[in-house]
């Protein structure tokens, strides 16, 4: 396999508590920590291990949204990555468009093998994946707890609800991961002055001929409901007696 | 008027209560038409199941043995062939579905709505962002076809007692052989499936080993209760991996929850946020766990189980 594409997405710090905006347009980012999606940066390190075992030869980054995104590129270089791509787009842009896009990139570049974070931690949707798998006419591996890869294969096995499935699938793909498929390496700082020297491609999305849309239109952000404050017991006898008040037990 | 396709999930002999709740959401938005679609090898069984929910107009089947394992490449351009005349196609927000929506939704050329927790109208739904610390409402365009997940943790199964008319379907749609299904792996167990228990017992890092994790299944025998884990307990190995409640795990609404050693991390949280009744035991008074505990006790787990266990012989 030559190429390998990983997504990263610029999003609110997974360690950050968000705050609702008072006017209800969405959360605060003002200030606020952004970083890799932890899925993203998953994804990444699998990247590297394949290319390192000499299963690969190059690893690239794409992210697509504000130019601010640069900065999750860069920390992509310096985990190793070997070039990035910015694609400038308002950072809602919608999942058709985030899915053509990568199309785009997969076509342009000529990639083998896709992986992406099962979810961004911001909208949680877990679609891309999905959808550019469709668009690519290409085997999808969703939510990725191991990968074996292998001439023209690969072998993934699946976080799914009743356990772990295990799936064979051709390349070229698109692979999601899951958290347990491993432990992304951290960034020194020697690695950090390199990759300033990799090259990071700056393209528009509005060059890039894709027809945006329709979205879905977020008509309001609020805060969830919350739950009612609850009451202390002092041992396990108080907590028994709290729960035969409730009726469950 | 509304006209909903709604995705059965099964295993191939026996329908999984998600299509039940996933009606139950489509049944929710005025007027609609349900229809259920079961893509199986053989479908008998799980298309009388369907057949059974209430407010189910048909029950779609398309028999085919490529349609025995839930690939999502083989069965989207069915369900994206069937789509046609339908307003709505929903599936239940479990893996299957997280899966399977997405890809049909880029065949037929829209953006999908994930986890709907409510419906306000045809086209405008409440979903969970930010691992539920906010509430989006969202709108999918007037006109265009609506392809969805639904969160099942917001709707209780639709009933049963309904007897729906099953038809048998062909489609033409192109069956892929580049994705091949190896093998399923699951820790057999009796206990109820957290998914759908009415009381879950957890334990996370705390219980610091697979023996020790012994004790929360006692509790949970002694209440009739499944078991769930945090992320940190099945990372360790304590579990295995189907047992994670969370943003990344399974998002469950059981009518009691009692966490044991679980700090209370927004992540594991927003799997709990509709559990009716959580109780949480940990020995630091500060964690996280108690500000959505409705009933909290400070304690060291080693001895606070083993006595509550015991307690409620
Ligand atoms: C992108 C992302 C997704 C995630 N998804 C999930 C998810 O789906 N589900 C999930 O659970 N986590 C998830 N996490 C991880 C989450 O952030 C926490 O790390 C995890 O939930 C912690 O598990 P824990 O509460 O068991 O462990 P800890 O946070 O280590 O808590 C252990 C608790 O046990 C208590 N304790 C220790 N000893 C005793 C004792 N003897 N008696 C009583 N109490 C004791 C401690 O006081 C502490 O509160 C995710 C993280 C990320 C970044």
């Amino acid at each position: 396999m030559e190429k390998i594409l990983v997504g990263l997405k610029r999003v609110v710090d997974y360690n950050v508590r968000v705050r609702v905006r008072n006017d209800g347009t969405g959360v605060e980012t003002d200030g606020v920590k952004m970083s890799i999606n932890p899925f993203d940066e998953i994804a990444l390190e699998e990247a590297l291990r394949i290319r390192d075992r000499g299963e690969a030869s190059e690893v690239i980054v794409l992210s697509i949204g504000s130019v601010d995104a640069q900065q999750q590129l860069r920390t992509g270089l310096a985990m190793g990555a070997d070039r990035a791509i910015l694609v400038e787009a308002d950072p809602g842009l919608d999942a058709l468009s985030i899915a053509r896009t990568f199309k785009t990139i997969v076509d342009r570049d000529g990639i083998d093998l896709v992986l992406l974070g099962k979810q961004a931690i911001d909208n949680d949707n877990s679609q891309t994946a999905q959808m550019l798998a469709a668009m690519w006419d290409r085997p999808q591996a969703t939510f990725a707890s191991q990968i074996a890869t292998e001439a023209g294969k690969a072998t993934v096995t699946r976080e799914v609800d009743a356990g772990l499935e295990t799936v064979e699938i051709d390349l070229p793909a698109v692979i999601s991961v899951d958290l347990r498929l491993n432990e992304p390496r951290y960034v020194k700082l020697p690695d950090i002055m390199k990759a300033k020297k990799k090259p990071l491609e700056q393209l528009a999305f509005a060059d890039l001929g894709i027809e945006a849309g329709p979205a879905i239109k977020v008509l309001a952000v609020e805060p969830p409901a919350e739950r009612a404050r609850g009451v202390m017991v002092n041992d396990v006898a108080g907590l028994v007696a709290a729960l035969k008040e409730k009726g469950l037990v | 008027m509304s006209k909903i396709l709604v995705i059965a999930e099964h295993d191939g002999s026996a329908l999984n209560s998600s299509t039940a709740k996933t009606v139950a959401c489509a049944a929710t938005i005025d007027g609609a038409t349900i229809d259920v679609l079961v893509l199986a090898s053989e479908a008998g069984s799980v298309a009388a199941e369907a057949a059974q929910i209430d407010s189910v107009a048909r029950v779609l089947t398309v028999e085919h043995a490529d349609n025995d394992k839930a690939i999502a490449a083989v069965l989207a351009p069915q369900i994206a062939e069937l789509a046609d005349g339908y307003t709505h196609v929903f599936g239940p927000s479990s893996t299957f579905g997280k899966d399977l929506m997405p890809r049909v939704a880029a065949l037929l050329g829209v953006n999908p709505v994930s986890d709907i927790m409510s419906v306000e109208n045809s086209h405008t739904f409440k979903r969970p962002i930010y691992a539920g610390n906010a509430v989006a409402r969202v709108e999918a365009p007037a006109g265009s076809q609506v392809v969805a997940t639904v969160r099942l943790a917001s709707f209780s199964a639709a009933p049963g007692g309904n007897t729906a008319e099953i038809v048998s379907t062909r489609v033409n749609a192109a069956r892929p052989s580049h994705t091949r299904f190896l093998k399923l792996q699951s820790a057999a167990s009796d206990r109820p499936d957290l998914q759908t228990a009415s009381r879950v017992v957890a334990g996370g890092r705390a219980l610091a080993s697979e023996e020790n994790f012994e004790m929360v299944y006692k509790l949970a025998d002694k209440l009739g209760a499944g078991v769930g884990a945090s992320r940190a307990a099945v990372d360790a190995g304590y579990v295995p991996n189907e047992l994670q409640v969370g943003q990344t795990g399974k998002i469950i609404a059981p009518d009691l929850y009692i966490a044991i050693g679980i700090s209370g991390a927004i992540q594991h949280l927003t799997g709990i946020k509709d559990a009716g009744t959580i109780v949480a035991i940990n020995k630091d008074e500060e964690a996280p766990i108690f500000e959505v505990a409705d009933i909290g006790l400070v304690a060291d787990l080693f001895s606070a189980v083993p006595e509550l266990t015991k307690a409620l012989d």
